[in-house]
C-alpha cells in the first residue's frame, strides 16, 4: 500500500464552503472530503472539526457508524457484492468467489496499489436484477461468473429498469420520458398535480387524502392525511416546518422507490412541493442511501432544474408567499436511518440512533420542529390524487385498501420487477404476472413485507394483498416485497442470512437488539454450519425473538426476529 | 400545568402529576421495577429495557422513559415481562464480564437467569486501557450504558472526550481515533468513573490496591507518570 501524503491544501476550497456551518453539515462535509482523499485521514478529521465546531470524539464516533465513512486508508473504487436474501437465492456466492480471486482479495481488503478494493455489503436495493453489486458508483446487475471481468474493468452495462403492471397511476412517466429533463417532465403532465391542488385549500386536500385512504409505504402505514393534519397543525411557522422524502430504502427485498427515483425523479420533486402547500413547511429534505447513487444524481438534477425554473423557491406557482426549497442528503451506509427519527440524527451530523417516542415527528422531528416525514410511494401516491382526483384513485383496488401499490417481485420468479398493481391482487396472481417460478419449480415459501415481514407457506398464496387480509391472515404489507423461494432452497440458509442482515444493521443503542440480533445470528449460524440443530436451540431463538419484538427500542429489533418465528412456526424442523 | 394523571399500577390505583414517568409512580407505591442503565441524575436514554413493562400496548414500554397516561393498566411482573427480563440479562452475561457489578448480578439471581444459556457466542471484548494516572477503562466489564459519555458531553462536563467506536453488537466506548486519554480532551474530573455502574472504569490506585501495592508505591507510580505527561 502507498501511503499518500496528507496535503490538506487540497481541502480548503471544500472547508471555504462550509465555514459558518454547524453540526448538521457533518455528512455532506464528510462526504466531500472523503471524495477528495478516498478516506478521512485524522488531519482531515481536525479540519473539519474546526470549522464545524464538533468535538473531534463525536466526528469519530459518526464515521465509526457509518459503513462508507472511512477513518483508514481506503481505495478510490470500492466494489460492493451484496450477500443479502435475494442475492443468495440468484447464487451471489459465486460471484463473491470470481471476484475474490480475480482481485485477490478479502472482504474489506484493498488492492496492494490502493486502487480497488472489494467488500460484502448488505442489499443494495437491486433484487429485481439479482445478483448485484456496484463497482464505485455504476451499478450492475445480473451478473454472472463470466461477466466478471467486465465487471471489474468497468465495463459492464448499468441494468435497464424493469417496471411493469397496470394502471401505472405513479409510475405512467416510467419509458416515457427522459428522466433528466423537466421539459419532458412538464410535456407528461408534470406539475398538473400541484396546480390541482392550489385551486384548493390544505384542509380540502387533507380531505381527498383521508377519502383516498393512502396509509404510509415506508411500513408503519400511518394515514398520510393525518399525518399532514398534524404536522400542519404543530405550533410553529412555515420556516419551522419541514417535509422529509425518506429516500433511505434499504429494507431487504425493496427495490420500489429506486425505480421511481430513477425514472421519474421530478414527481418526487413535485410530490414534495405538494405536501409542504397542504402543511405549510418551507423547508424541504430528500435523505437517500448512499448507495444510490443514481438516484442521487438524478434527484440532485431534478431538483436543481425545478428550482431553477422557479418550481422551487420564492412564490411557488406565482402564489405569493409560498416558499418551498430542498435540499438533498445523501447517507453513507446504515439501514438504521430508514427509521425516521435514526433518520433526523443522521441529517443533525450525528450516529443514526433512534429517538424515543413520543414525543412523535409532526410536533418534534428534525431539529425538534414539526416534520411531516413521508416514504417516496406514499408522497407519489398522493401526489397522483390531485392530478387524477381522489374518485378516480378509489376507483382501483377494493373497498379497505383504495388504488394502486408498489410490489417488489424477486426471487426464484422469472420476470422480477417493480409492479403496480390494484390493492387485491393475490400473491399467487402476482408470481403468475411474473412469469412464474423459475425453471417450472415448487414454492418452497414466500417473504412478504422484507426481512421484517413473515413467510407464506404454498397453502397460504391466494391471500389478496390488501390492508385487511394483512390483518386477516397477520402478514404486514410492509414495502410490498413479495419474494419467492423455490423448493431447492435450503431454507435453514435463508434464515441466516436474515439474521445476519439485523445484526449487521442494529444500530447498538438499546440492549435487546444490540445482543439479541447477534446471539440469533450466532444460533442460526451454528445450525448452518455445525451439524443442524441443538438441544435449546429453538427455545433460545424463541426467548431472543420475544424479548427483542417486545422490549426493544424501535422497530429494527421489533421486528428483526419475525420472518424468523413465521419460519419457525411454519416449519419448526428447522430448528428442532 | 397541575394536571394530574391516575392510573393502575399492579391493580393498585395511583394519581400523579402529568410527566411522571411509570419508574417514578411505581416507586411511590413501593413497587420497585428493575433498572440497570437508569441514573436519577442523567438523561434517561432508555438503553437496558430491563425496565420494560406490560402498558397493554403492540409492546412493553420501558418505564424509565416512558409516562403515565390515565386509564394506564401497569403490570410490571407479568409471567411475559419476566420473560424478557430474564432473557435481556442472561444475553448480557453472555457478553461481559459482570463479576464487578453487584446490582446485575443481583438481577440475575431474582430473576433466575441462566448465564450459560448463551455461552457459545461471542463475549464483546476489549484490551485494557491504563493510559493515564488516574484511572484505567476496561471495556470487557463495559455493558454500553452511555453514562460516562454523557456526563462528559451534555449532562455535566462539556468536554467530550468519549464517543463510540463501532455499531451494533460491537458498539464500543471510544476516544477520538483511540487515543489515550491523556491525548483527548479529558480534563480528569472523573465524573465518568463516579457514575460507571461496573468495574469497567476504576481509579488507578483503587486497582492497584486490590493488586496488593501499597500506597507509598502507589503515590509514586501515579505521581511519576503524572510529571511525564
Ligand atoms: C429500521 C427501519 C427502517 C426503515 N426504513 C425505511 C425506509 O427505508 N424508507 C421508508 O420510507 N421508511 C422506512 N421506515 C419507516 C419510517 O420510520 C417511517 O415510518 C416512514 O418513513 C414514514 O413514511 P410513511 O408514513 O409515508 O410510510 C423504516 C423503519 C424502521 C424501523
Ligand atoms: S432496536 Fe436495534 S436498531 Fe433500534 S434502537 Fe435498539 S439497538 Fe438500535
Ligand atoms: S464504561 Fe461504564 S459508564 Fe461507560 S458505558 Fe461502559 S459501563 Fe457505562
Ligand atoms: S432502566 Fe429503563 S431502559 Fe434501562
Amino acid at each position: 500500500m502507498t501511503t499518500e501524503p496528507i496535503d490538506l491544501t487540497l481541502l480548503e476550497p471544500v472547508l471555504q464552503r462550509y465555514h459558518g456551518r454547524r453540526r448538521d453539515a457533518l455528512l455532506p462535509l464528510l462526504h466531500e472530503a472523503q471524495a477528495v482523499y478516498g478516506w478521512l485521514p485524522e488531519t482531515v478529521q481536525e479540519a473539519v472539526s474546526k470549522t464545524l465546531r464538533v468535538p473531534l470524539a463525536d466526528i469519530h464516533g459518526v464515521i465509526e457508524f457509518y459503513t462508507m465513512f472511512y477513518n483508514r486508508p481506503m481505495a478510490r473504487t470500492v466494489v460492493r457484492i451484496c450477500e443479502d436474501v435475494a442475492c443468495q437465492l440468484a447464487g451471489c456466492e459465486a460471484i463473491h468467489k470470481a471476484v475474490s480471486e480475480k482481485l485477490g482479495l478479502q472482504h474489506g481488503e484493498m488492492s496492494e496499489d490502493g486502487a480497488i478494493a472489494y467488500e460484502r455489503v448488505p442489499c443494495l436495493g437491486m433484487c429485481e436484477h439479482a445478483p448485484n453489486a456496484l463497482y464505485g458508483d455504476k451499478p450492475a446487475g445480473d451478473l454472472t461468473v463470466t461477466a466478471v471481468d467486465d465487471f471489474l474493468a468497468g465495463t459492464y452495462p448499468e441494468p435497464a429498469a424493469k417496471i411493469y403492471g397496470e394502471p401505472k397511476l405513479k409510475l405512467f412517466r416510467v419509458g416515457q420520458m427522459d428522466p433528466l429533463s423537466l421539459d419532458d417532465y412538464l410535456a407528461h403532465e408534470g406539475y398538473v398535480g400541484l396546480q390541482n391542488a392550489m385551486q384548493h385549500t390544505p384542509e380540502e386536500i387533507i380531505q381527498w387524502m383521508d377519502a383516498s385512504n393512502i396509509l404510509g409505504r415506508g411500513g408503519a402505514m400511518f394515514p398520510v392525511g393525518n399525518k399532514w393534519k398534524f404536522t400542519r397543525a404543530a405550533p410553529g411557522t412555515p420556516a419551522q416546518k419541514h417535509i422529509i422524502a425518506n429516500c433511505d430504502e434499504s429494507e431487504p427485498g425493496t427495490f420500489k422507490d429506486r425505480g421511481l427515483m430513477e425514472e421519474d425523479p421530478f414527481s418526487l420533486v413535485e410530490a414534495m412541493t405538494l405536501a409542504a402547500y397542504v402543511v405549510g413547511a418551507e423547508n424541504g429534505w430528500i435523505f437517500i442511501r448512499g448507495e444510490y447513487p443514481r438516484s442521487h444524481k438524478r434527484l440532485l438534477n431534478a431538483v436543481e432544474k425545478a428550482r431553477a425554473a422557479g418550481y422551487l423557491g420564492k412564490n411557488i406557482l406565482g402564489r405569493a408567499g409560498f416558499h418551498f426549497d430542498i435540499e438533498v442528503r445523501l447517507g453513507a451506509g446504515a439501514y438504521i436511518c430508514g427509521e425516521e427519527t435514526a433518520l433526523f440524527e443522521a441529517i443533525e451530523g450525528k450516529r443514526g440512533f433512534p429517538r424515543i417516542k413520543p414525543p412523535f415527528p409532526t410536533t418534534h422531528g428534525l431539529f425538534h420542529q414539526p416534520t411531516a416525514i413521508n416514504n417516496v410511494e406514499t408522497l407519489v401516491a398522493a401526489l397522483a390524487v390531485a392530478r387524477i382526483g381522489w374518485e378516480a384513485w378509489a376507483a382501483y383496488g377494493t373497498d379497505d385498501s383504495k388504488g394502486t401499490k408498489w410490489f417488489c417481485l424477486s426471487g426464484h420468479v422469472n420476470r422480477p420487477g417493480l409492479y403496480e398493481l390494484p390493492f387485491g391482487v393475490t400473491v399467487r396472481e402476482l408470481i403468475e404476472m411474473g412469469g412464474g417460478v423459475k425453471d417450472g419449480r415448487a414454492i418452497q415459501a414466500v417473504l412478504v413485507g422484507g426481512a421484517a415481514g413473515r413467510f407464506l407457506s404454498p397453502a397460504e398464496l391466494d391471500y389478496p394483498l390488501t390492508y385487511a387480509s394483512s390483518r386477516n391472515h397477520a402478514f404486514p404489507i410492509g414495502s410490498g416485497v413479495v419474494m419467492v423461494i423455490d423448493d431447492q432452497t435450503d431454507m435453514r440458509h435463508t434464515l441466516y442470512h436474515l439474521a445476519h442482515f439485523f445484526a449487521h444493521e442494529s444500530c447498538g443503542k438499546c440492549f435487546p437488539c444490540q445482543i439479541g440480533t447477534q446471539r440469533q445470528m450466532e444460533i442460526l449460524h451454528h445450525i448452518n454450519h455445525n451439524g443442524g440443530p441443538q438441544p435449546g436451540d429453538k427455545e433460545r431463538l424463541l426467548d431472543v425473538g420475544f424479548t427483542m419484538t417486545e422490549t426493544s427500542l424501535c422497530g429494527l429489533g421489533q421486528t428483526a426476529a419475525a420472518a424468523i418465528v413465521s419460519a419457525i412456526n411454519l416449519w419448526p424442523e428447522l430448528v428442532e | 400545568m397541575s394536571e394530574t394523571i391516575t392510573l393502575k399500577i399492579d391493580g393498585r390505583e395511583i394519581t400523579v402529576p402529568q410527566g411522571t414517568t411509570i419508574l417514578d409512580a411505581a416507586a411511590q407505591l413501593g413497587i420497585e421495577i428493575p433498572v440497570i442503565c437508569y441514573h436519577p441524575h442523567l438523561t434517561a436514554n432508555g438503553l437496558c429495557r430491563v425496565c420494560s413493562v406490560d402498558v397493554g400496548w403492540r409492546v412493553q414500554a420501558a418505564a424509565c422513559v416512558t409516562q403515565c397516561a390515565n386509564g394506564m393498566n401497569v403490570e410490571t411482573h407479568s409471567e411475559d415481562v419476566c420473560r424478557g427480563r430474564r432473557t435481556i440479562l442472561e444475553m448480557l452475561a453472555a457478553t461481559v464480564e459482570l463479576a464487578e457489578a453487584p446490582e446485575i448480578l443481583a438481577l440475575l439471581q431474582e430473576y433466575e437467569a441462566d448465564e450459560s444459556r448463551f455461552a457459545a457466542g461471542e463475549r464483546r471484548t476489549a484490551p485494557i486501557h491504563d493510559d493515564n494516572p488516574f484511572y484505567i477503562r476496561d471495556y470487557n466489564q463495559c455493558i454500553n450504558c452511555w453514562r460516562c459519555v454523557q456526563v462528559c458531553a451534555e449532562d455535566a462536563q462539556y468536554t467530550f472526550a468519549l464517543s463510540f467506536d463501532g455499531r451494533g453488537f460491537h458498539t464500543q466506548i471510544g476516544t477520538f481515533m483511540n487515543k489515550g486519554m491523556t491525548d483527548t480532551t479529558c480534563v480528569f474530573c472523573g465524573q465518568c468513573v463516579g457514575v460507571c455502574p461496573t468495574g469497567a472504569l476504576k481509579p488507578k490506585r483503587q486497582l492497584l490496591l486490590e493488586q496488593g501495592w501499597d500506597p507509598d508505591s502507589i503515590f509514586e507510580a501515579t505521581r511519576r507518570k503524572r510529571k511525564k505527561t
